[in-house]
């Protein structure tokens, strides 16, 4: 056992990097759950974007188009989920299983001509006097650009859901959509802007797996990530910050998981590797108790004529 | 079991009604575990499909369904082949073993191999690996190419097969180089490109400037590259994407020639029932072209082990070799018999940490 | 302008019309689909539903869709009473895991006693594993408010990781050469969930499967709780004037569905599956969830969605293996056709009209 072994900079380093997948899918079923929709589709949505967001970067050599083009089939992909719930007012938990048996086939068959292949290379970004700061530097200036993307992400969503006008008739969709109809709101029309965003998120969270982290397309390559992106909401109790919180803890588990194992470390992996979840049983329950709660309205059917 | 008999006289019924059709095309069933396109395992077996398909052409029929889960839903995707006419069927993973030994006694007529189990029956043979034999080759190479003496090693799950492949690594990296140490990571899982870029990465972070490992997919090889200075290998298949480095060779499992072999085998009705564990020197493990900055010396070197293991000259385990716990297991000259390298769950003298039960 | 009525009846005709009809519309979408990947169209077609039922080898399969039906409608059964309660049990899976280690580990410690009290044994371990398993969000949610959806969720994962560590360590076939995975119990007798008549598929679980049908309906048509839970899902309100406890009714619910889960994983580990090992879960528990559904959360529906469901499996398979259709394909074809069945119901509770527009 030789703990010094382990940087603690480069172990922070990592995680930000391991962190951003579920980060960004995290988001975006953030906004939606905040608009009232619960979409148990994250992970066929993260598959769909890993694909069209490898298959295009690949045709065009460039990450950016890529990135670009995740979003979009994540968003195409949400838009039969958000038809579904929305105009054919079906239960959204089947259909969110639904999309996401969907997402997974239509992702192998978009995907057959992609195995073993290399994407081009995501720029990092080269801020040339913070990087060379000590400790810091290595930590949070060496990143690709969608690292930063990922934060500044947070940071809008929290800012638009606190302080935008746009933001509080989410929330008010979310919490009561009966009395948002009420004022003259378009429920409908918000939930599925909500449900395209995020698509688009989980889209980039998975283009960030297939163009990024791994990098590569194999089927079924997200591996549940969009599921812990699910958890993850929970787990921010609905906070954009807390998202980033939670995220850089399951992140940070996985990764020091690991390097306990290369560090010789004697632990149990398998109980280790079900922290995250008993953890987030426990903020849960936590939670609960402190009275902060899921939107009113979350995974309710809403019709006008009510 | 009237059941039982129902099916062989279907089978038998239906055997007659296709060899009345098509005399002279033999029809060969895959049973897959993971998709086709997962770029290692199953990959592999289906590049030995088409290469059955290549050799054979019209005389020969092949199908598979990939993506198969174990357990009942391998005996009825193994069963609707054999109903549907096969006459051969590869079954190529070790959770089909008890699967396809329930088939073949329904089929007694159709011709059955299972890949890296242990149970036979006269219609029902097993095939596999000596993938240790590479692992030999590729510790020649990272022991003499690391600079840091660390070694980092990704095991998917803590099974003979992954240990032993271990074993074989170190005892040769430990003989070039006495000062190696081995650093291993048990991911839990064959296949989760996440996890083992993660794994890689951690790996890495923490000196280890060799990577080996027994996942499936490309993503320690992509972590080395983003990291530099590393390198690794490629498992089951050649990798061939992140050549000249970060992977400097693999091992590739190349099952054309055994399943050539065997298709051959029923056409000419001498199939027999027999246990197969081919290394090298039968073509089914493949060192990948060694590439990149290893020197031509230690080339030679590997490639010198690589031709004595194929030859018979030289084995893997050979005496003297201590247990883990400093115990003798072989004497001197002595080699490892095959039952004990089936059930390996111990690790050689010099490796640190335990194995997880 | 195109607008939904809320019909003040379900539409019984409908309520029967619109399942064909979203197969017929799946069809058409698949067959495009199967069509565009080269393949004919109308095979695929008749492979996927037909050859299942009266092919060549129908006796063969007949008996396999029981086989593969049999959970997903005993879990989907368990879940539609929750459900129909707005308890949101979406933890099948974890509570089936359960079930079935519980189930597998009264025959392993019994191994190799030839006891008959062991199969019964097994029976109401596998349940009660499963019971204990729903228990854990039901407390929380009664005890606390948490949220179930999440809770039963989570420990999806953390049956996961329980069973991998159980086929590695504790439940590890001794004589299976040091590789993952328990003894099969299809080979000790006293712990074989065997076919009951030989050829037919007809195992305890589905047998199981089917008590639990006839239960349920007469539970929801007949009995006062059966009332409470319609009442509470249709008018949570009116339920507590009506002197409905929610929380003794979330208890019943949850435990109810776990306890069917946990039945269900432990008739898959004995039979079936025959062994632990660390993919023994194939998502029956998600699947179930659609199958409850796709029944309207009704006994008799369930049943149907549970064989229709296991038609496209069998049949899906068929293809892969006949017409070396990509193994995404089906799932995506099953995909389509759970979209239909979902998108179409709505024709069922509104009606279609069109309108001119005007402001709201």
């Amino acid at each position: 056992m030789d703990l010094s072994s382990i940087n603690p900079i480069l172990l922070l380093a990592s995680l930000m990097v391991a962190a951003t997948p579920i980060l960004l899918a995290a988001l975006g079923e953030l906004v939606s759950e905040r608009a009232g929709v619960l979409n148990l589709g994250v992970e066929g949505m993260m598959i769909t974007g890993a694909i069209c967001g490898f298959a295009i970067a690949v045709e065009t050599g460039s990450p950016v188009v890529g990135f670009a083009a995740a979003a979009a089939g994540g968003a195409l992909l949400s838009l039969l989920f958000a038809l579904l719930t929305q105009l054919a007012l079906a239960n959204q938990v089947a259909s969110g299983l639904a999309l996401t048996l969907f997402g997974l086939g239509l992702s192998a068959l978009l995907g057959q001509s992609y195995v073993g292949i290399r994407p081009p290379a995501t720029a990092k970004l080269d801020i040339p006097l913070l990087g060379d700061i000590p400790v810091l530097g290595p930590v949070l200036f060496s990143h690709d650009w969608m690292v930063y993307f990922g934060l500044a992400l947070t940071l809008a969503v929290w800012a638009a859901l606190k302080y935008s006008r746009a933001g509080l008739i989410l929330r008010a969709v979310g919490e009561n959509h009966d009395a948002a109809h009420a004022l003259g709101y378009n429920v409908v029309g918000v939930r599925i802007l909500a449900i395209l965003f995020g698509g688009a998120c989980a889209g980039l969270g998975g283009a960030y797996l297939s163009l990024v982290r791994v990098p590569q397309w194999t089927e079924g390559m997200t591996a549940g990530a969009g599921w812990i992106a699910l958890a993850l909401v929970v787990f921010a109790s609905w906070k954009a910050g807390r998202v980033l919180l939670g995220a850089y803890l399951f992140g940070g588990v996985t990764v020091l998981q690991l390097n306990l194992q290369a560090a010789g470390v004697d632990i149990p992996v398998e109980y280790l590797s079900m922290s995250p979840y008993l953890i987030t049983i426990l903020v849960l329950v936590i939670l609960s108790a402190d009275r902060s709660r899921a939107p009113g309205s979350l995974g309710r059917i809403f019709h006008a004529s009510r | 079991m009237t059941f039982t008999r129902l099916l062989t006289g279907a089978a038998l019924a239906l055997g007659m009604a296709t060899t009345a059709i098509a005399e002279d095309k033999t029809k060969v069933g895959f049973i897959y575990v993971g998709p086709i396109g997962d770029g290692g395992y199953t990959y592999e077996h289906n590049q030995g499909r088409l290469a059955v398909e290549e050799h054979f052409g019209d005389k020969v029929e092949t199908v598979y369904q990939e993506s198969v889960p174990e357990g009942a839903d391998a005996e009825r995707a193994i069963t609707q082949m054999a109903l549907q006419g096969a006459d051969l069927i590869f079954t190529t993973s070790f959770g089909f073993m008890d699967a396809t030994v329930n088939t073949a006694k329904k089929f007694p007529k159709v011709k059955f191999e299972h890949a890296t189990g242990y149970k036979r029956a006269d219609n029902l043979s097993t095939y596999s690996a000596r993938f240790y034999e590479g692992r030999s080759v590729l510790g020649v190479i990272a022991g003499h190419m690391t600079k840091t003496n660390k070694i980092g090693y990704i095991g998917s799950y803590p099974i003979p097969e992954v240990i032993r492949g271990i074993n074989a690594a170190y005892i040769e990296a430990k003989k070039v180089n006495p000062d190696v140490e081995f650093n291993i990571i048990w991911a839990y899982t064959w296949f989760d490109p996440a996890k083992e870029a993660d794994a890689a990465t951690a790996l890495i972070e923490q000196g280890n400037d060799v990577i080996l490992q027994h996942t499936d997919s490309t993503a320690p090889s992509a972590a080395a590259k983003a990291k530099g200075d590393v390198i690794t290998f490629g498992q089951a298949s050649d990798m061939a994407e992140y050549k000249p480095e970060p992977r400097v060779s693999s091992i590739i499992d190349n099952w054309g020639p055994y399943y050539i072999e065997r298709v051959q085998a029923v056409m000419d009705g001498t199939w027999e029932s027999t246990d197969t564990w081919a290394g090298i020197d039968d073509g089914m493990v493949v060192i990948g072209e060694i590439t990149g900055p290893v020197p031509d010396d230690v080339k030679q070197e590997a490639l010198a082990m690589r031709d004595a293991i194929a030859s018979g000259e030289y084995h893997p385990f050979t005496g003297p070799l201590n247990k883990q716990d400093g115990s003798e297991w072989l004497k001197e000259g002595e080699t490892a018999d095959d039952a004990t390298l089936l059930g390996m769950n111990f690790y050689v003298e010099g490796i640190k940490g335990d194995i997880p039960q | 302008m195109l607008r939904l009525d809320r019909r003040p009846q379900p539409s019984r005709l409908w309520t029967l019309l619109t399942p064909p009809l979203a197969v017929l519309v799946t069809m058409i979408v698949g067959g495009a689909l199967f069509a565009a990947l080269g393949k004919d169209p109308v095979v695929a077609i008749e492979t996927i539903f037909w050859e299942p039922l009266f092919g060549e080898f129908a006796f063969y399969y007949r008996p396999q869709l029981l086989v593969k039906a049999a959970p997903l409608i005993l879990i989907a059964i368990g879940l539609s009473l929750g459900f129909r309660a707005g308890i949101w049990n979406i933890g099948a899976e974890g509570q089936y895991i359960i079930g079935a280690l519980c189930g597998a580990g009264v025959a392993l410690a019994a191994y190799p006693s030839e006891s008959w009290l062991i199969f019964p044994g097994m029976v109401l371990a596998g349940a009660l594993g499963g019971w204990a398993w729903a228990m854990i969000p039901a407390v929380l949610k009664v005890r606390f408010g948490t949220n179930e959806i999440l809770v039963s969720l989570m420990l999806v994962y953390v049956a996961e990781q329980l069973l991998a560590s159980m086929a590695l360590g504790p439940m590890r076939n001794p004589e299976g050469m040091g590789f993952p995975g328990s003894r099969n119990l299809q080979q000790y007798a006293p712990a074989h969930n065997a076919e009951l008549i030989a050829g037919t598929g007809m195992h305890w679980g589905v047998a199981a499967a089917l008590i639990a049908v006839i239960f349920s309906y007469v539970l929801l048509n007949r009995h006062i709780l059966g009332y409470h839970i319609r009442l509470t899902g249709e008018a949570p309100r009116a339920a507590r004037f009506a002197g409905v406890r929610p929380g003794r009714l979330i208890l019943f619910c949850l435990g109810a569905s776990g306890a069917l889960a946990g039945l269900a994983g432990m008739f898959e580990v004995a039979g079936p599956a025959g062994q632990v090992t660390i993919d023994f879960n194939v998502g029956y528990g998600f699947t179930a969830i659609i199958v409850a559904f796709l029944g309207r959360l009704h006994p008799v529906g369930i049943l149907l969605a549970g064989l229709l469901l296991a038609l496209t499996y069998i049949g899906g398979e068929l293809a892969q293996s006949n017409m070396q259709l990509p193994a995404a394909a089906v799932q995506l074809f099953q995909g389509m056709l759970l979209f239909f069945l979902l998108a179409v119901d709505v024709l069922v509770h509104f009606r279609l009209r069109w309108r001119r527009a005007e402001a709201a």
